[in-house]
């Protein structure tokens, strides 16, 4: 069983746990994921390791609420147990020493950002972050972020953080001054996607991380399948993180809509459980 | 009793009403129903039926004991040769294997063994089963990785020489295919369960949610982890696709997928179960095996008007075992042979809407045995489908075999194992099971994990 030992609300539906999962800690890099089971009858859900600590032998989960599992999951509290945790699943960001690079990070996009950042950094790289949200009260984790980059840049959709606009916009201006070597963008499939389109106009080498409906993340399901330059890879196995120049994120966008109309059944089951007792997930 | 000429039927589910529940199909003999078929065996002096059997079975050693109503005598003689007996009699592929040597099935039916050892097993499980004596413990370690049938029974086997045996799983829950793949009406998984309980109670340790290959490396067991031995036991679990145009649309499925849905993680019972799967209306599955059978009887029971079998062959050569097949026919899946798709078409949301399909006709035999398919010229039609299931084979996964150096694999990928022992090119790692052989039999690999568990014991016994 997986202990939460610390919960954090960042506002806006968005939570983060620390949970003890020493095997999984251990062996966690910088663009890894694990999966996540809270209980009997509930989903297997894929997260990005957003941070580790092998000594305590804890990792780092930034999760949105977008349906019912991760509404439970939001439920949970300091002391809850989760019933299944593997990983890390997936390939490793590719550390290298680049020179002068640049993460973006858009809402919860941050998390999985900035173990990533933090490498680079380590590895020698000169790093620029730009993080973004619509308003104010969605940004988090400024404080890691400027830690572990040489400069800091946020947008906002709004204005009230930062410059008003996107991420993208940031980006482009950057480009246009500096000799970006490499991207790594990671947030909502439509922002990874508005990137990536922007990148390829100047040749800059664009590093996106998939996030696909999974099963299993192992490889034996192909739930996952991503289109890369026409061929067919398994996002838990080849990737998450890919050329973001290759791959077709409109075949994406739509594989990731398949089951939208099942959301709100899986909701109402699951308020039914909840109120009705019959919970059998949080037998502590 | 013994004018009893064919077989005694198995008892079943109505088709009818079987097609919409998850239920076991075939219900079991009853005490007589076994009594009478056990009186058609002939307990030959020089049993053919044991020979055809992979673990070597003693079957009419077994039968007499049923026939004399030694209950618990039967059991042990069944055990003594298969852990998992009422896996096997329900699983295997008797037609083939033991049955198709029975003496009797020369000028009649053949005794029918698979029916006779689950209902034998199945009294072992209702009485609660007994545990086997154990060896003195021998204080050292041996992993296994995989709890599939291979790793469970060399799991177990190595428990009661006296090892310490832990299991490596990634998934959440144990039992590999037996779990994921071959659905609640053909296997119910409490049976499994029980199963794997029982390996439980022989002190096996096993722990889910460890990805050999990620979680934790071959190495790192043998050099960190204190284990002096590791046997593999990973199965075939990477989905072939066919690589056609399409294959990404939604409503494509591997069977892995469809299957894992269903099965493990119980997406029959959405939204009670919040994993969801979409059946579709009309289903087209491809393939011919088990495999495709299971899916193809799976996508009625989630609720899709029609169910087909797209296969290249003839009937004549389906793998599928013959009950599979009759049984998905009797629930109505309809069967189109010498067929195979060759594109996917889809709407704007990329959603399947029909497969344009190539008829075949048959040639002469090729390397396997079987008549090769030719597609025949122009002949070309395109069906209404909004659910395609691909159950066109699994291959080898190479989390394991890319990341444990010096292991030898085949150009196919799976793990170069010796036949009799399991040994790999790496000294202390032994291999056995579909992660061996390629996609076989839940029996054969049982029989991989009992003699790998017999090497490894010689091997640390020295
Ligand atoms: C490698 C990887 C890393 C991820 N990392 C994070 C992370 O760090 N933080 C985070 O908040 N989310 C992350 N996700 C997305 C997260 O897994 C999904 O939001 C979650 O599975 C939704 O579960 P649910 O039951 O709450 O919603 P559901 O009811 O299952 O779905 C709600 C909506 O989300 C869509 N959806 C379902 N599963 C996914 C998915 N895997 N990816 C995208 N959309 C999906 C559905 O189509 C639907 O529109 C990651 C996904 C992957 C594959
Ligand atoms: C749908 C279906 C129906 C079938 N029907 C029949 C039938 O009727 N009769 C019959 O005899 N055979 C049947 N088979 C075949 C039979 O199930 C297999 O041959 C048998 O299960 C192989 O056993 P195994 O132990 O080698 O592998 P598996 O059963 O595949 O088990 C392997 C286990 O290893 C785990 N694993 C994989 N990789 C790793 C890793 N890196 N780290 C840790 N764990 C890992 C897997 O999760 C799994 O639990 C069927 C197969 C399928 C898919
Ligand atoms: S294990 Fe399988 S092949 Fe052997 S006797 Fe039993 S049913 Fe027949
Ligand atoms: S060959 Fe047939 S009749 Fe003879 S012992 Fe075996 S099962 Fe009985
Ligand atoms: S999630 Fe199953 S293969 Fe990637």
């Amino acid at each position: 069983m997986f202990k939460i030992l610390k919960k954090e609300e960042m506002g806006n539906n968005v939570y983060g746990f620390d949970v003890f999962a020493p095997r999984v800690a251990k062996k966690a890099e910088a663009g890894q994921f694990f999966i996540v089971r809270q209980g009997e009858d509930y989903e297997r859900i894929p997260l990005t390791i957003a941070d580790f600590d092998r000594e305590k032998g804890t990792i780092t989960m930034i999760f949105q609420v977008v349906g019912a599992c991760t509404k439970a999951l939001s439920l949970l509290n300091v002391g809850d147990e989760l019933t299944d945790i593997v990983g890390p699943l997936g390939k490793p960001t590719e550390i290298e020493n680049y020179g002068k690079i640049v993460v973006v990070g858009g809402g919860v996009g941050i998390a999985p950002i900035y173990p990533i950042a933090r490498a680079l950094r380590a590895a020698g790289n000169e790093v620029t972050a730009i993080i973004g949200a619509r308003t104010k009260d969605l940004l988090f984790w400024e404080d890691k972020m400027a830690a572990v980059s040489d400069r800091l840049l946020i947008a906002t959709d709004d204005g009230s953080a930062g410059r008003k606009g996107f991420v993208t916009q940031v980006l482009e201006d950057l480009i246009k001054e500096e000799e970006i070597r490499r991207v790594w963008a990671i947030g909502p499939m439509i922002m990874m996607r508005a990137v990536a389109n922007m990148t390829r106009t100047y040749k800059v080498p664009t590093i996106v991380s998939m996030n696909p409906i999974m099963v299993d993340g192992t490889g034996m399901c192909g739930a996952c399948r991503v289109s890369v330059d026409g061929k067919t890879k398994f996002a838990c196995v080849d990737g998450p993180e890919f050329d973001g120049h290759a791959i077709d994120f409109d075949l994406a966008m739509k594989r990731a809509a398949v089951f939208k109309n099942d959301e709100k059944l899986a909701m109402d089951a699951l308020e039914n459980r909840l109120k009705g007792g019959s919970c059998t997930c949080h037998s502590k | 009793m013994s004018q009893q000429v064919g077989r005694v039927a198995m008892p079943a589910q109505d088709p009818e009403i079987r097609n919409k529940n998850f239920s076991e199909v075939a219900l079991g003999y009853s005490e007589e129903m076994a009594l009478i078929e056990a009186s058609r065996c002939l307990i030959c002096k020089n049993p053919q039926c044991v020979k055809g059997c992979p673990v070597e079975v003693n079957i009419p050693g077994f039968i007499q004991k049923l026939r004399d109503k030694d209950m618990d005598g039967a059991v042990k003689e069944l055990k003594n040769k298969n852990n998992l007996p009422a896996v096997c009699g329900r699983v295997c592929p008797q037609e083939t294997q033991c049955e198709a040597k029975c003496i009797k099935g020369i000028k009649g039916e053949p005794v029918a063994i698979g029916r006779l050892e689950r209902y034998v097993a199945d009294w072992d499980l209702a009485r609660g089963m007994e545990m086997p004596t154990k060896a003195e413990p021998k204080h050292k370690k041996v992993a296994v990785v995989g709890a599939g049938p291979a790793g469970l029974t060399a799991a177990g086997d190595l428990a009661k020489m006296g090892y310490d045996v832990t299991i490596f799983e990634s998934l959440h829950t144990p039992g590999g295919v037996l779990m994921y793949g071959i659905p609640e009406f053909r296997l119910p998984k409490a049976i499994v369960q029980k199963e794997i309980d029982y390996i439980r109670a022989l002190g096996v340790d096993i722990q889910t949610n460890v990805v050999a290959g990620k979680t934790v490396l071959i190495d790192e067991l043998l050099n960190e982890e204190g284990y002096e031995c590791v046997f593999i036991g990973t199965g075939a679990g990477l989905p072939h696709f066919m690589d056609i145009p399409g294959e990404n649309l939604n409503g494509v499925y591997s069977a892995n997928e469809f299957l894992t849905r269903s099965n493990l993680m119980k997406a029959y019972r959405f939204p009670e179960s919040l994993t969801p799967i979409h059946a579709g209306k009309r289903v087209a599955v491809i393939g011919g095996g088990n495999v495709a059978m299971d899916a193809a009887r799976t996508a009625l029971r989630l609720g899709a008007e029609e169910s087909w079998i797209i296969y290249r062959r003839s009937e004549e050569e389906m793998p599928a075992r013959i009950e599979e097949v009759e049984h998905a026919k009797e629930e109505g899946v309809h069967f189109q042979l010498l067929t195979s798709p060759i594109e996917l078409k889809g709407d704007e949301n990329m959603n399947l809407v029909s497969m344009i399909c190539q008829r075949y006709e048959l040639g002469e035999p090729d390397a396997s045995g079987r008549r090769k398919p030719i597609p025949i010229e122009g002949d070309v039609f395109e069906m209404n489908v909004d659910t395609v299931v691909m159950a066109i084979g699994n291959g080898a996964n190479p989390l394991v075999t890319s990341t444990t150096p010096g292991l030898m694999i085949t150009k196919r990928g799976n793990i170069q194992a010796d036949e009799e022992t399991g040994e790999t090119s790496r000294k202390g790692v032994y291999a056995g099971g579909d992660i061996v052989t390629g996609a076989a039999t839940v029996i054969l690999a049982m029989g991989a994990g009992k003699s790998a568990a017999r090497a490894i014991d010689e091997y640390l016994s020295k």
